[in-house]
């Protein structure tokens, strides 16, 4: 005997979000005449307490066994009602979510249509929601071990994390060693406390942690599986250099064939010289040097004697003929935290940057200011003198139509920084050339003010070009700004000895081939994006994949730590509860039914769907289905079906839609 | 005891449903001597009339094939249901609106006119002092039970004799199938293909062929060899004739109980089978698929979802 | 003669991407008509072509199918899916007398929340002028 249906419809006002637009009281008067429907309420807010103790209390006294909520996405509050479902002691799934707001009361100016809109699909869920069945989640097991992607200071703070509460993590880094911009930063803002004072001793940490598996110069080539179970593939550059056999002496770069550096320091922004067997920086984890097959004359040319060789001597840790290799591991959460690539200057070409040798960006300047930097921390122009005035541009492909339009959030402040420092290194006249200053952040306008004391010029207009074409004689020699000082209001030509460009931050250029093997989605600029940007903004749309730091959006250090923080409580969260909830929305073959024709079988990306020779059927692995219904589609017997998403369920809900009762 | 009072009737048909009664061969004579066939116009004198002189319910099963399209069709279709306590639909054109439901892709005015021309015959005909009154054409070709209440179906351009023997012996029978049954197997046509083991586990086509441009190999799955065969997306229960003549599935038996469109749901599983990603070369690889409504609503345009072309 | 009536289109949209991107315009308060009543479903994979023809023939004045872009569905291939048969239903529909502009597939990905409103606002001024449609039962009864 079928049950008789009884559904409550709840449409809420979300304050006024969804009844400004819509007429709430209508849709609910609305609904109270669909079939089946018991009882029909509005409410102000339903995601309240008050609003799911209303549907609670109803599915006791009105004997409810099915429920529609008209309100927000699902992706918002679909979980919340279903727990309210099953507090109220129905399956969570007799529900039906309606979505009046994102997808109607935001999106719609005209009143009676976004009214009527609202009812169509009211009326389509009460339809749907008659044909629901009571379903059980699934449930996988979560395996402990964390991979975290990038290690800069967003990984490098996540895998710690982790790793003190006692949970195995994988840190791969592409870069030979650790640290990523931090560690080429000198001072951090506004506390200007020192970069690598802070950062070392984490990345020795990372090195000395017995629970992190560092794989420096790899990269993360596939991931396969999900939540709970990947199967990750990393690859393995050779460095020529045997990491377990290396003691860090670094006699083999003493050793080369090359008395002095000769190749683009990469670390330095090209501002020194490097042998093609080094270490990107004297504090780098790990502590191994790298040869370069590009430079190296071995590879070049074979006939190197090998000093290096020989310098190493018994160690043996220099091994020429080393080859990539691959690491197949197994993880059950993983943290992405693979930063952000710094714009290129060459492409606002206005500021005459790679065509003026005294233009500078502003991480080369992060180096010079840098007392470990190529020139010790004395900031000197490339023809050695020291500079008397130096033209700080804000904004450098952020803000701009042209280039990136978004505010990279950190430049203004970081600007405000390398003015301190170069003041301070200089007693250079330093002018700020900005669009807005920014400081929202703690501590961050007392840095302003700070240094509007300490005599900073602020010149408020976006710079127009940089030019050596004197006018006068005061300006030969040097390099003018052409701008307009918006606030005096009248244009003017700046002579300066230096020119820093505080260039923005942008998704790595790899972004989107990362974001695929990751399986994530970017927003419109190109960083990852994140599940919620309120209330989850570490998640993503794929389960048990986080985000930390800049690979989400530009951030300062405080703000990606305490991201990489929250990615690390996360990934905690799942490995604690040992297993994870998966919807029930698989696709599952009726045996009885099914022809043994083979049509869904290469159907299915996740090979769940095998065909088996005894029986000569269909079978869907439950543990490998991921719940897309392609192969329900597809099935020329209409003999798969899927939970939640079944062919009656779809057909109900279109014809609710469309009839207008 | 009288013996149980059976009637055979045709309408928008082509005879093919009424061969399958004679292909019982001899147990057409099993048939005539368990029942009292009443009217049969096809082989036996009898005339409406003496349908209309019976009592209502005096028949006990009415066998009815062919699609109605035309008045005459459907009051002879209303004069069997009063008089039967059983209709049975026979055959894809009364079950699905079979080969005459395509029909439902023009009006019937225009398919009059390209067929005679401006010499349509007009509904009072007159000739030689003589005058005959034509039946009229309804607006759209429909399955029998668009038009009157029906007990069961039997599926198949033709039906088997067969299923056709099955179905006499369910119904006339002691327990008879509960109502809206399809008297075939409810699983598709691949079940019972001689051919199911050749069809490789992972079959996706790079080229649809039509059954003139090849020399099918015997033994293999025709749609592993292109060949666009709906076995699949088919009723079981006719034994796969076309398929042992070397010929694909052309779908009359009709799609399952659990399928409501044959035409869409056939063209989604073949569709699904084209190896490729890019828009121009499934382009290219559907191609030969020229008249998709032909070749998925070949049997049941007039039962599908949408029952025949779209019109302002 | 007949008071115009708005188009109604149902929408198909795959729970990753293209829902999103509705979701997204919600956030962002875009604007577009309210011609377009969704129906979620997990992936445009799972859009049965019957749902189209059952959609057209409950009188929806289009169907819109939305995925993801090539290469970004979340479960690796289901727009493919989807792909090849919206080549071969766009045919049939199209046979059928369903106008070209009525019947579309797009890949609107999470972040485009204003190619949604481009997507919806362009399917609804071009399908307004062709006025209602009727299925040919409706014809006959």
């Amino acid at each position: 005997m079928s049950e008789e249906i009884r559904t409550g419809v709840y449409t809420c006002h979300c304050g006024s979000n969804i009844a400004a637009t819509v007429d709430v009281k209508a849709v609910a008067e609305y609904a109270a005449k669909l079939p089946n429907v018991v009882v029909s309420r509005d409410y102000k807010y339903m995601c309240s307490d008050p609003g799911q103790d209303l549907i609670k209390q109803d599915i006791r006294e009105h004997k409810l066994n099915r429920i529609v909520v008209a309100s927000c996405s699902p992706h918002l509050h679909e979980h919340t009602f279903r727990t309210a479902l099953a507090k109220g002691g129905l399956n969570e799934f007799l529900f039906q979510m309606v979505n009046i707001r994102e997808q109607d009361s935001w999106v719609h100016l005209d009143k009676p249509a976004a009214t009527v809109k609202a009812m169509d699909l009211v009326r389509a869920a009460v339809c749907r929601v008659a044909l629901h069945k009571p379903l059980t989640k699934g449930s996988v097991p979560i395996r402990a071990d964390v991979l975290v992607v990038g290690g800069g200071i967003a990984g490098i703070h996540a895998a710690l994390t982790l790793a003190n509460a006692g949970k195995k993590v994988y840190l791969v880094e592409r870069e030979p060693t650790i640290g990523g911009h931090m560690a080429k930063f000198d001072k951090t803002f506004p506390t200007l406390d020192c970069a690598a004072c802070i950062l070392t001793p984490k990345m020795s940490s990372v090195r000395a942690h017995p629970n992190i598996t560092l794989w420096s110069y790899s990269e993360v080539t596939q991931v396969d599986g999900y939540v709970g179970n990947f199967k990750v593939t990393v690859t393995r550059k050779p460095r020529y250099i045997m990491e377990d056999l290396c003691v860090g002496c670094l006699e083999c770069i003493e050793a080369c064939v090359y008395k002095e550096g000769k190749f683009v320091d990469e670390f330095n922004m090209g501002l020194s010289k490097r042998k093609p067997i080094y270490i990107p920086f004297p504090q780098a984890i790990p502590q191994v040097p790298v040869i370069d097959p590009e430079t190296c004359i071995d590879f070049k040319t074979g006939k190197c004697k090998k000093s290096c060789v020989d310098a190493c001597g018994e160690r043996h840790a220099i091994n020429l003929k080393m080859k990539e290799t691959t690491e197949i591991i197994d993880v059950g959460t993983i943290i992405l935290s693979t930063g952000f690539q710094v714009f290129d200057a060459h492409r606002s070409p206005e500021y005459g940057y790679g065509v003026y040798p005294n233009v500078y960006t502003a991480l080369e300047i992060e180096r010079l200011v840098n007392a470990s930097g190529p020139t010790s921390g004395e900031v000197v122009l490339r023809d050695g003198k020291r500079p008397k005035s130096v033209a700080i541009i804000h904004c450098v492909g952020s803000r701009d139509e042209k280039n990136n339009r978004w505010c990279s959030r950190v430049c203004c402040m970081y600007s405000l920084k390398l003015a301190h420092l170069l003041k301070e290194h200089t007693d250079a006249e330093i002018f700020n050339f900005y669009i807005d200053i920014r400081t929202p952040g703690k501590g961050f306008e007392e840095f302003y003010q700070k240094l509007r004391n300490e005599g900073v010029h602020f010149i408020r207009g976006k710079v127009a070009e940089v030019t050596d074409w004197a006018f006068d004689p005061s300006e030969e020699g040097k390099l003018v700004i052409r701008v307009e000082d918006t606030l005096l209001g009248f244009a003017r030509r700046i002579p300066v000895d230096m020119v820093v460009l505080a260039t923005g931050l942008e998704p790595h250029a790899d972004a989107q081939e990362v974001r695929r093997r990751f399986n994530l989605t970017c927003s419109s600029e190109g960083f990852f994006l994140e599940r919620h940007p309120k209330l989850a903004p570490v998640s993503t749309f794929t389960d048990g994949v986080f985000l930390a730091g800049a690979c989400q959006s530009p951030k300062d250090i405080p703000d990606t730590v305490a991201q990489a923080g929250a990615a690390a409580a996360e990934a905690l969260a799942l490995i604690d509860a040992g297993h994870v909830e998966i919807e029930p929305n698989t696709a599952f073959v009726l045996e009885e039914d099914c022809s043994g024709c083979r049509t869904c079988i290469p159907m299915c990306p996740f090979s769940a769907i095998t065909f088996s020779e005894e029986t000569k059927l269909a079978s869907i692995n439950q543990a490998l289905c991921k719940g897309c219904g392609t192969c329900v589609a597809s099935c020329p017997s209409g003999s798969i079906v899927q939970n939640l998403y079944d062919d009656e369920e779809i057909f109900a809900e279109i014809e609710g839609v469309l009839s207008n009762a | 005891m009288s013996k149980p009072k059976v009637a055979f009737y045709w309408c928008a048909s082509c005879g093919g449903c009424e061969e399958t009664v004679l292909d019982l061969a001899e147990a057409v004579l099993d048939v005539v001597k368990a029942v009292d066939i009443v009217f049969w116009p096809v082989a036996m004198d009898f005339k409406e009339s003496d349908v209309q002189a019976m009592e209502d319910g005096s028949i006990a099963v009415a066998f009815i094939n062919g699609a109605i399209c035309n008045s005459h069709q459907r009051h002879m279709a209303e004069l069997l249901r009063r008089k039967a306590q059983t209709v049975v639909a026979f055959g894809a054109c009364a079950q699905l609106g079979g080969i005459p439901g395509l029909a439902n892709m023009n009006h019937h005015k225009d398919l009059v006119e390209a067929i005679y021309g401006s010499d349509a015959p007009q509904e009072i005909w007159k000739s030689n002092g003589y005058e005959l009154t034509l039946p009229r054409f309804a607006d759209k070709v429909q399955a029998l039970d668009r038009v009157i209440a029906v007990e069961y179906y039997v599926p198949g351009c033709p039906p088997t004799p067969k299923i056709t023997q099955q179905a006499l012996d369910a119904l006339l029978g002691g327990s008879p199938p509960p109502k809206g049954t399809v008297l075939a197997p409810d699983q598709a046509l691949c079940e019972d293909c001689p051919r199911r083991e050749t069809r490789p586990e992972k079959l996706l086509i790079k080229e649809f062929k039509r059954p003139h441009e090849i020399v099918a190999d015997q033994e293999k799955c025709l749609l592993a060899q292109g060949l666009l065969c709906l076995g699949p997306e088919t009723r079981s229960g006719c034994e796969a004739p076309c398929i042992k003549g070397n010929m694909p599935c052309t779908g009359c038996f009709g799609p399952t109980s659990r399928v409501r469109d044959f035409g869409a749901k056939a063209l989604s599983a073949v569709a699904s089978l084209a190896d490729s990603n890019e828009e121009l070369d499934i382009e290219r690889i559907l191609a030969p698929i020229a008249d998709p409504v032909g070749t998925f609503y070949r049997y049941s345009l007039p039962t599908s979802l949408a029952g025949g072309k779209f019109t302002k | 003669m007949p008071e115009a009536v708005e188009p109604k289109i149902l929408a198909i949209f795959c729970n990753w991407c293209t829902y999103l991107a509705a979701d997204l315009a919600g956030t962002s308060r875009i604007k577009y008509p309210a011609n377009i009543r969704v129906v979620r479903v997990m992936c445009s994979g799972r859009v049965d072509p019957q749902f189209v023809m059952d959609a057209f023939a409950k009188g929806a004045d289009g169907v819109l199918i939305g995925g993801c872009h090539p290469g970004d569905c979340h479960y690796q291939e289901g727009n493919y899916k989807c792909l090849r048969r919206f080549e071969l239903l766009r045919r049939m529909v199209k046979e059928m007398g369903i106008e070209d502009e009525r019947f579309r597939l797009e890949w609107i990905s999470a972040s485009e929340g204003d190619r949604l409103r481009t997507v919806v606002t362009d399917m609804v001024e071009k399908i307004r002028p062709l006025g209602p449609r009727q299925t040919l039962t409706e014809v006959t009864q």
